[in-house]
């Protein structure tokens, strides 16, 4: 199925102006992405459904590229005259004779199917879905003392013209569901959180969405029974799933080709260097079906692909935008992404992920004499030029004698990315996608990070007890 | 703007709701990013929309869009109708109504928002100021090898709200910010380091002063070493210190506390800091990034003090929690623009200024470790428990002064322990636009867990 982006967005001609506008004073390379999207978000609290928001809008931003230089402006609206002013704005600062964009010619793109497009089913079904999470939640157990739900769907329709001729588009819908859980006894609080979302329709709530609540509940539910985390170096297992978020800050972000451009990552210079162990094999897909950070096209109409970061332990490839492509003189990657309309798009990840390995995750820990099993991530951060992270463990254990023992709160990994990816021992045999958002260059985008089990042999952990 | 917001009332009320409000905005800004020598990347953005909240009786529902036609807002007023409808029923959920404070920012009144450098700098005016930025950066220090980026931003806003309860109000603001990220190197060790500054205009920003700021955090960090795990001394700089000041204002809105998900529920009127910690929230303050005559939906701005004497005294309020406890809003309803619904939040958060110099504050500490930078605040730090361990680096403190780099180690705790640690504030306050606003000086906290070697 092809799709017919822009028939009702933007047309050809429109754009075709809009391109010889940009270039009017010269330019290298033009470029207009084109933009509606329709969002309905709501939350349930204390049992009552609330915040619900619809929230729609249009907008375009138009970039001419010169030498090194982007001039960039963006408008909200998407008549031909918010268009020809984005143009003319982008085009103000340069003083060149005018340049000629090739003719447009349409490329079809193959959207991600969307079984039950969200905006056709009834508000009340959305509202009555997290009435039954809000009830699952509860009912996990006594101690549930608050319980939270969001339910989120974005349609984003988004054309992308350019001065090469390209003239292509995407229809793309996510959903997500999200559980927050607080387990209370006598003065200990603890969280618990979980998420379900995709590049999909309703459909995806199908099958037991409630899960999720539970989920949220007994992480929460685990951690009044938690002591202290350890402090000091020692050896980690990570889990499956969100685990992943491991990698994609460690390593992914190092990848991004304008942080290794600018020499401001641990990775520039280091293409075909071993990084890890040969055990480790890993991989930027955009094209997963129904994973949520999946698209047909990246925000610059470049399709989407399956790059290899890393086989069997030497770095295999960058993650490459147009731009920086093009000073390396390599195609795009299709990792060319933009939070919407408003931004430039920046070489990004998609769903990133390690590869399956051969040790069952059991076996893994049972080497492990005494050690940190970090479960499951709040979240991480990476300084891409010092290849220094961080994570939050939501929901920690001790390892000891083999054995995965008593839960700890409030513990954290830090690390140097280099060392910390050598020092990954063994990958589980296991394998699960998480959802996530990633913020970059004050840009958050749709982020999906995979693996199964991994076993650090030394990290650093913080906690409260020396 | 305001005659938008009017007739987006009109029309939600057509639609059937019972009350209307309508948040309206217009926003030009622009945006220079510059790299060896060379402008990156140039951007000038135009931002306009309307949101409307509709209540029907006690439901509420909220809509947003950029189509600002007839037709557009009538579409936009069934949307927020129709959100109203699927909400459940709240009895303190209503609009709110216009307060007239007899004195709302004491002598000094509400201070003047906009600054004519804004529309009077060019777009070339602010490239040169970023590129001075970076040649600063560049030329502080002989192991600053490089910039990754410097960067100019600002923008000038007009914020219109009208309700059917009678708010009508509309101002203007401007802001801008400039910044560094700078890499140093030596000792087979490469630092990054990052100076800012924010203002109202352009022309009161020092290029050279933030060029400086980020060479200099850089280099310091050349040759850094992790600490060994241990509980001391540790001095927040004002960057820090901003960062847990935002999330215990945070924890200090209302709508957290009566939800059961602070650290500080059930605390109002004890003991939750030390004495030498002092924090206002003030929406009026002249130098706040945050400042406006009036909040997310109309109300007032004001001061308020939170905590002073060691004791929690005060709660943040928008209508909607004021109304569940029979209490005033602060004029805290904190909003994000037009896309999005207010929330409870703090303005401009104030931690009172003490009497020690950075100098006397290192003596004070004695041994310890000085905390420069920290990462993972969002994934670090319980909001409900207040428990933190958060990835840090910063210099060790030996004899009262500064010595090496320290890299790679945590610091953890929970916020009332470190509010109750707080031994004593500098009198050296920064503005730090992280998370929420916030002025602070640098802190001396008495005891924190470092984990490091």
């Amino acid at each position: 199925m092809g799709a017919s982006p822009g028939d009702s967005l933007l047309e050809t001609d429109v754009a075709a102006r809009a391109l010889s506008r940009a270039l009017a004073h010269g330019g290298d390379f033009a470029e207009v992405f084109a933009e509606r999207t329709a969002g309905l978000t709501m939350a349930i609290d204390e049992s009552r459904v609330e915040s619900v928001q619809a929230g729609g809008g249009e907008g375009a931003g138009v970039r001419v590229v010169s030498g090194g230089t982007t001039y960039f402006a963006h408008v909200d609206g998407l008549d031909p005259a918010d268009l020809e002013r984005a143009a003319s704005e982008a085009a103000a600062a340069l003083r060149s004779g005018e340049a000629a964009p090739k003719q447009l010619k349409r490329v079809e793109s193959t959207p991600h199917l969307i079984e039950r497009p969200p905006e056709q089913v009834p508000t009340e079904r959305k509202a009555d879905l997290l009435r039954v999470l809000d009830e699952r939640g509860r009912a996990a157990g006594a101690e549930i003392a608050q319980f939270t739900a969001s339910y989120a769907e974005i349609r984003r329709q988004v054309v992308v013209a350019n001065s090469d001729g390209l003239f292509t588009g995407d229809d793309r819908t996510r959903v997500r569901i999200g559980a927050q859980a607080v387990a209370r006894r006598e003065d200990a609080v603890e969280t618990g959180a979980e998420t379900l979302g995709g590049h999909r329709g309703f459909e995806l709530f199908e099958d037991d969405p409630g899960e999720i609540a539970e989920s949220a509940a007994r992480k929460a539910l685990v951690l009044l029974d938690a002591g202290p985390a350890p402090a000091g170096s020692t050896t980690v297992v990570v889990g499956g799933g969100f685990g992943g978020v491991l990698f994609h800050e460690m390593t992914g972000h190092g990848l991004e080709a304008d942080h290794v451009q600018k020499g401001a990552s641990v990775y520039a210079g280091r293409l075909g260097e071993r990084v890890a162990e040969p055990l480790l094999t890993a991989y930027d897909d955009g094209r997963m079906p129904g994973e949520w950070g999946s698209d047909a096209i990246d925000d610059e109409g470049t399709p989407t692909q399956r790059t290899m970061l890393i086989e069997e332990g030497r770095l295999a490839s960058f993650l490459y935008d147009r731009l920086t492509a093009g000073r390396d003189g390599v195609p795009s990657t299709g990792n060319g992404r933009r939070e919407s309309f408003r931004h430039l798009p920046v070489p990004r990840m998609t769903n990133t992920y390690i590869a399956p390995g051969d040790v069952a995750p059991e076996a893994m820990i049972a080497d492990v004499e005494r050690g940190f099993y970090a479960a499951s991530f709040g979240g991480g951060q990476v300084d891409p030029a010092t290849g220094d992270f961080v994570f939050g463990v939501s929901e920690g254990y001790l390892i000891e004698a083999g054995k995965v023992t008593r839960p700890c709160r409030g513990a954290t990994l830090v690390g140097n990315c280099l060392d910390a990816l050598v020092a990954i021992d063994a990958v589980g045999d296991d394998f699960e996608m998480k959802t996530g958002v990633c913020g970059k260059a004050g840009q958050k985008v749709p982020v999906g990070t995979g693996q199964g089990h991994v076993r650090i042999k030394a990290l650093t952990v913080g906690g409260t007890e020396v | 703007m305001i005659d938008l917001a009017r007739r987006a009332i009109e029309a939600a009320l057509g639609a059937g709701a019972s009350d209307a409000e309508a948040y309206a905005s217009e926003d030009r800004g622009r945006e220079v990013r510059v790299h060896g020598g060379e402008v990156e990347s140039l951007t000038a953005a135009t931002k306009r929309g309307v949101g409307i909240r509709a209540w029907i009786g006690t439901r509420t529902g909220y809509a947003y869009d950029t189509d600002l036609s007839s037709a557009g807002i009538a579409a936009l007023s069934a949307r927020a109708v129709e959100a109203a409808r699927v909400a459940d029923e709240d009895e303190f959920v209503g609009p709110p109504v216009p307060v007239r404070l007899m004195d709302p920012g004491g002598s000094k009144g509400a201070p003047e928002l906009s600054d004519p450098s804004v529309a009077a700098w060019s777009t070339a005016d602010v490239a040169d100021l970023a590129l001075a930025v970076e040649r600063a950066a560049l030329a502080a220090d002989e192991r600053v090898v490089a910039i990754e980026q410097a960067v100019y931003a600002d923008s000038a806003e007009t914020v219109a709200i009208a309700s059917s309860t009678g708010i009508d109000g509309e101002y203007e603001s401007s802001s801008c910010y400039a910044y560094v990220q700078a890499l140093a190197e030596g000792e087979g060790s490469r630092e990054t380091g990052f100076g800012f500054d924010l203002e109202r205009g352009p022309g009161s920003l020092d290029p050279k002063a933030i060029g400086v700021e980020g060479a200099e955090r850089a280099a310091s960090m050349v040759g850094a070493g992790k600490p060994a795990s241990r509980s001391c001394p540790v001095v927040l700089d004002p960057t820090v210190a901003a960062s847990f000041v935002a999330i215990v204002g945070r924890g200090l809105a209302a709508s957290t506390i009566q939800r059961g998900r602070s650290p500080f529920a059930g605390r109002l009127g004890t003991a939750v800091a030390s004495l030498a910690l002092v924090l206002h929230d003030d929406g009026l303050d002249a130098a706040g990034p945050a400042s406006a005559p009036f909040d997310g939906e109309g109300v007032a701005r004001r001061r308020t003090t939170l905590i002073e004497g060691g004791t929690l005294r005060a709660f943040l309020y928008d209508t909607y929690t004021a109304r569940r406890e029979g209490t005033d809003s602060t004029g805290s309803a904190a909003r994000s623009g037009y896309r999005s619904q207010p929330s409870v939040g703090p303005s401009n958060l104030v931690v009172a200024t003490g009497e020690l110099s950075f100098d006397e504050l290192l003596g004070e500490a004695g041994d310890g470790v000085f905390v420069t930078d920290v990462a993972g605040l969002h994934s670090g730090v319980n909001p409900v428990s207040g428990v933190f361990s958060v990835g840090a680096s910063g210099r060790a403190i030996r004899r009262g002064e500064l010595a090496e780099p320290l890299r790679e180690f945590t610091i953890a705790s929970d916020l009332l322990s470190m509010l109750g640690a707080v031994r004593a504030c500098g009198a050296e306050p920064r503005w730090v636009p992280f998370g929420a606003p916030v002025s602070t000086p640098p802190l001396l906290i008495a005891e924190m867990t470092v984990a490091g070697s």
